[in-house]
């Protein structure tokens, strides 16, 4: 499905991801986790070109990513859902025209079609009640979820999540991890950077370790938490467990 | 009693009213030109800005820089006393077109420009990766909400530029300052100019209470 192939980043002088190399398969959901500054953020920004590698490719379903240009790269796009740490609603747009603006825009849907489709996601994420109210008029989690909504009325072939749950109160941060484990549930195929470990060891396929901007381990839950092989990440797992529990 | 034979002579108001009302016409659609051509080259100039690319940066900075500096009065006595000496005789109304509509374009291209940087960063990345090209997050995305910040600083810029049509008096436009100033020479009374502060009033009150609603319509609690 996504194809990571020696990806490299530089800011400058500084390296911030080295030779990283990842499969996501069809319908799996990786997750990855790491300390701040380990460059799992570069690395998923990288999957849409929001950042442009340094080098490396990237290939979704067999089709580069990394070669786009103009209006390729919009159309790649398209199958690239995103959801963001700071929501980015639009704050002039209603929460429904928030979801349909790309429909319209980039798909060339009609507004009726773009209509029906924003309101069945909104009614999926649980917040077809608020179709008319302006995102400054939602929770975080709410606005969250409207964001989610906007990626996924586009039929994109995989999710990114950038620390989707990291601006939210704890008591919010439930419902959406509510919806994304509901995306899983239906075959969504889902890269996750977060720092929810619990939902990660329920819901993850893969988890991946990133530090230093290198991938240091992959593996299944049970092996990434229950029996960390690397010294790096069995100091990571102890900085966020003091306890050890 | 004075002071009402100075300023407020039933006489004097009722001679020189028709040419007046000819001069409100004159400065009304004056300034409408002005204005709409103004900030539409504004916004057309902070459009193109931000594409980034230097070779139309730098021209549209220095075109903003020098078209906030000069002093309209000196630009609109060099065009109209200077230019025919280069063959290019332009009319009063046209000098003063293109002089204060190009300053207000060099304010209004600064302005939509401050607006467009203060739009968050996250707003252009949410519209690129849900698939809009630049151009469609620009109008869609960005610009929306620059316009909306811009509104109360254009609303001063339209209102000052507006009022320097009073300048068309120098190069013989007869607008409402340049008719009531010759009619006061006349009539020896300084009625005449108490009409055009009131006919500048009439003009701009509205306009000024007219902005005010439009930024609590645009307005959005962030």
């Amino acid at each position: 499905m996504i194809e990571i192939n020696k990806l490299e980043k530089c800011f400058g002088d500084t390296q911030v991801l080295t030779s990283i190399d990842l499969r996501v398969n069809r319908g799996e959901l990786v997750f990855v986790i790491g300390p701040s500054g380990s460059g799992k953020s570069t690395m998923l920004r990288c999957c849409n070109r929001l950042e442009e590698p340094t080098s490396g490719s990237i290939l979704l379903d067999g089709e580069h990513v990394t070669d786009c240009r103009g209006r390729a790269l919009d159309r790649m796009r398209l199958k690239i859902g995103m959801v963001f740490q700071g929501f980015h609603l639009y704050p002039h747009k209603s929460v429904l025209a928030n979801v349909m603006l790309a429909q319209v825009k980039a798909l060339k849907r009609s507004r009726s079609e773009a209509e029906a489709r924003a309101m069945e996601m909104l009614d999926h994420v649980g917040l077809a009640h608020k179709a008319s109210a302006m995102p400054s008029e939602l929770s975080g989690g709410q606005q969250q979820r409207v964001a989610i909504a906007r990626a996924l009325a586009l039929d994109p072939k995989v999710m990114l999540f950038d620390e989707p749950t990291s601006a939210l109160d704890p008591e919010l941060v439930g419902s959406v991890l509510k919806v994304m484990k509901q995306l899983r549930d239906e075959g969504m195929t889902m890269v996750v950077v977060s720092h929810e470990m619990n939902f990660a060891r329920e819901a993850a396929d893969r988890v991946v370790f990133m530090d230093g901007g290198v991938v240091v381990e992959v593996g299944t839950p049970e092996e990434i938490f229950g029996n960390p092989k690397s010294e790096r990440l069995r100091a990571f797992l102890s900085r966020l467990q003091p306890s050890g529990a | 009693m004075r002071f009402l034979d100075t300023f407020f002579d039933g006489v004097v108001m009722a001679k020189y009213l028709p040419d007046l009302l000819l001069a409100i016409v004159t400065t009304l659609w004056l300034s409408a030109i002005i204005v709409i051509g103004g900030l539409a080259l504004g916004l057309a100039l902070a459009c193109l800005r931000t594409l980034g690319r230097w070779y139309l940066t730098l021209p549209i900075v220095a075109f903003a820089d020098i078209g906030r500096a000069m002093p309209p009065l000196v630009v609109i006595l060099i065009f109209y006393f200077g230019l025919p000496g280069l063959g290019i005789s332009l009319s009063g109304p046209m000098v003063l077109i293109l002089v204060l509509g190009g300053v207000l374009a060099a304010f209004a291209e600064e302005i939509f420009w401050a607006g467009l940087t203060a739009v968050p960063k996250g707003q252009w990345e949410a519209g690129r990766a849900t698939g809009l090209s630049f151009a469609q997050t620009l109008f869609d995305v960005a610009l929306p909400q620059a316009i909306r910040l811009g509104i109360p600083p254009l609303v001063n810029r339209a209102l000052a530029i507006t009022k320097m049509t009073a300048l068309g008096s120098v190069i013989g436009v007869k607008e409402i300052l340049a008719v009531s100033s010759s009619a006061q020479s006349f009539s020896g009374s300084a009625t005449p100019l108490t009409m055009a502060a009131l006919a500048y009033l009439a003009i701009f009150l509205p306009v000024v209470i007219l902005s005010r609603l439009a930024e609590r319509r645009y307005a959005w609690s962030v």
